[in-house]
């Protein structure tokens, strides 16, 4: 990405203050505020139908809220002067007509955003399009379609860039160019908000996490703030599992059955491997399964928005 | 605004679909006016027209766009918003520019050009199809004639409002369906039955409210449509029958604005 020759401009903080959404007797976003900093990289995670989407919308005007607000650096989006090199937004992946190619597209938006034809080669480069670009669109992949909205996305050369679940229909090798993407946009001292229902698709690249179910906010903090969320665990077995247990109870450490992966084996909460490890050879107890598991952010993301994991049930 | 009004005329320029109507209305109004202009001229008695008044007679030729062709026009005008909704293209149109009124607006202006284009293609085609099966059944095309260029230049204004007439429609209904058969329904079967209804059931006072309906009021306003010709008297004048047409683009833009485009887009 070139700078912009545009002059220094204050990148703008995103903030959603008491953002609420009713369709009817849906409460699609409830009472919803959070605040993306400049200069980092915000996911945006919840599971389908946590009001990500509508709430993306209402900052960009196209959704009006019941109540509350969304504004960039203080103004609503429909008031911005000059929107599209202010804040540059990808919502979900068709908003293009089938019938025109990805240049037709990026050239007749072009003008409204003031960029030129020069702008539009760059960008279908930049996304990977250069080669397609002459094709309808009606004849893309989801990913194409993913790359072309990021390209209309940039066309303003914009401060801050609001996208909506990206990686959706993008091949491996796509999001790792996602990725790297957001990171140096985000280190050139500029805004992402990234919407993910997949956390692990996202947390190589953000800074920030705002996590969303059922339209409320569950949590929000820097990324390595819901690390420390994470349970550590130790799946632990014995050939004795009466002794085990009774190991388990005297210690007073909280367990559960670990499931389909092991079964009959145990799964302890909040302890070390070495601790149990020592306590069993103190006792007299063999064991023949003693794991550490890597605490999981997936596993954080899915407790906090209250999807079962199907492992630890 | 300018930007606007840009992006709205590069959206009609930059897939088929214009040039496709284009094609198919220069077509039919060929077909229609060359139809006519050998029924009137060769066969007089049959097509219970006048013959001994060539200029009525070409006129009523040359404006078979209007009377006929208008749903063309009509058409790329009601799609012009619809295929925004359609498409989500309204999501980028609205990011790049919030002000749904200016959108509006910015929609009537784009159509405009597209409009002439319409205009000019269905009322060539309809004199140069008209004039030379005129001539081939006999009759005098009267392309001197300055009244004839009249009809011709006022039919071109017709067909061109008759897409903002379009624009409104598609902001009322916004879905593409729906508002395709409400318009094919409305100009090709409702419309006519009203007119001929209207007078028929209610005499003089049914004809001048049938005079204001859309159809009738592009009539009057090409002036000597085959209409006039068949009921002398029933229409408007030119320039009222202009009045009326944006009178219904206004309105239904209006009411547009204030149902689909006040909701939820995108």
């Amino acid at each position: 990405m070139t700078a912009s020759s545009a002059p220094p401009r204050t990148p703008a903080r995103l903030s959603v203050r008491g953002l609420t959404k009713h369709f009817g007797t849906v409460r699609a976003v409830e009472d919803l505020t959070f605040d993306v900093s400049p200069g980092h990289v915000t996911g945006f995670l919840g599971p389908n139908g946590a009001g990500k989407t509508t709430t993306l919308r209402m900052l960009v005007g196209l959704t009006t809220p019941t109540a509350g607000t969304a504004t960039i650096g203080g103004v609503r989006y429909t008031e911005l002067t000059d929107p599209a090199r202010t804040i540059g937004v990808a919502l979900e992946a068709s908003t293009f007509h089938p019938g025109r190619s990805a240049r037709a597209h990026l050239q007749m938006f072009a003008p409204a955003a003031g960029a030129d034809a020069a702008r539009v080669e760059q960008l279908l480069a930049l996304v990977g399009l250069t080669g397609d670009a002459h094709r309808r669109v009606g004849g893309y992949s989801t990913g194409m379609r993913q790359r072309l909205a990021l390209a209309t996305a940039l066309l303003g050369d914009p401060d801050i860039l609001v996208l909506d679940e990206p990686t959706n229909g993008l091949d491996p090798a796509g999001i790792a160019w996602l990725r790297s993407f957001m990171r140096g946009f985000a280190d050139s001292g500029r805004t992402v908000l990234v919407s993910s229902h997949i956390l692990s698709e996202v947390q190589h690249s953000v800074d920030d996490v705002v996590i969303v179910a059922h339209g409320r906010l569950v949590h929000a903090s820097p990324l390595a703030a819901l690390a420390a969320l994470a349970v550590r665990t130790v799946t632990v077995d014995s050939p004795d599992r009466a002794a085990l247990t009774d190991l388990v109870t005297r210690r007073g450490w909280a367990s559960e059955p670990a499931g389909a992966g092991a079964p009959g084996a145990l799964r302890l909460l909040h302890v070390r491997a070495a601790e149990i490890g020592a306590a069993a050879f103190a006792a007299g107890v063999e064991l023949h399964l003693l794991t550490e598991d890597a605490p999981g952010l997936e596993d954080v993301f899915l407790r906090l928005t209250g999807q079962t994991t199907g492992v630890a049930a | 605004m300018r930007r606007a009004v840009r992006l709205e005329v590069a959206k009609f320029f930059s897939t088929r679909m214009w040039w496709v109507l284009l094609v198919l209305m220069a077509g039919y109004m060929a077909f229609l006016a060359g139809g006519m202009g050998f029924a009137f001229t060769a066969t007089p008695q049959d097509a219970g027209i006048d013959a001994s008044d060539p200029l009525a007679t070409a006129r009523a030729v040359y404006a078979v766009g209007t009377t006929l062709g208008y749903v063309f026009p009509a058409i790329i005008g009601t799609l012009a918003v619809t295929g925004d909704l359609r498409h989500r293209t309204i999501v980028p149109t609205l990011l790049a520019d919030p002000s749904r009124t200016r959108l509006l607006v910015a929609k009537h202006l784009g159509a405009l050009p597209v409009g002439l284009a319409y205009g000019l293609v269905g009322s060539l085609a309809a004199v140069g199809a008209g004039a030379a099966l005129i001539a081939l059944g006999g009759g005098d095309p009267m392309l001197d004639s300055p009244d004839v260029w009249r009809t011709v230049a006022l039919s071109t204004v017709a067909l061109t409002l008759w897409t903002l007439v379009g624009v409104g429609v598609g902001s009322v209904l916004s879905n593409q369906v729906a508002a395709l058969v409400a318009l094919l329904a409305f100009t090709q079967f409702v419309e006519p039955i009203a007119r001929m209804g209207l007078t028929a059931g209610l005499g003089d006072a049914g004809g001048r409210v049938a005079a204001f309906l859309p159809g009738a009021a592009g009539d009057a306003l090409a002036e000597g449509s085959i209409y006039s010709l068949m009921s002398p008297g029933s229409l408007l004048t030119w320039w009222q029958g202009a009045l009326v047409l944006l009178g219904y683009a206004a309105v239904l833009t209006v009411a547009g604005r204030l149902t689909t485009f006040r909701r939820d887009l995108g």
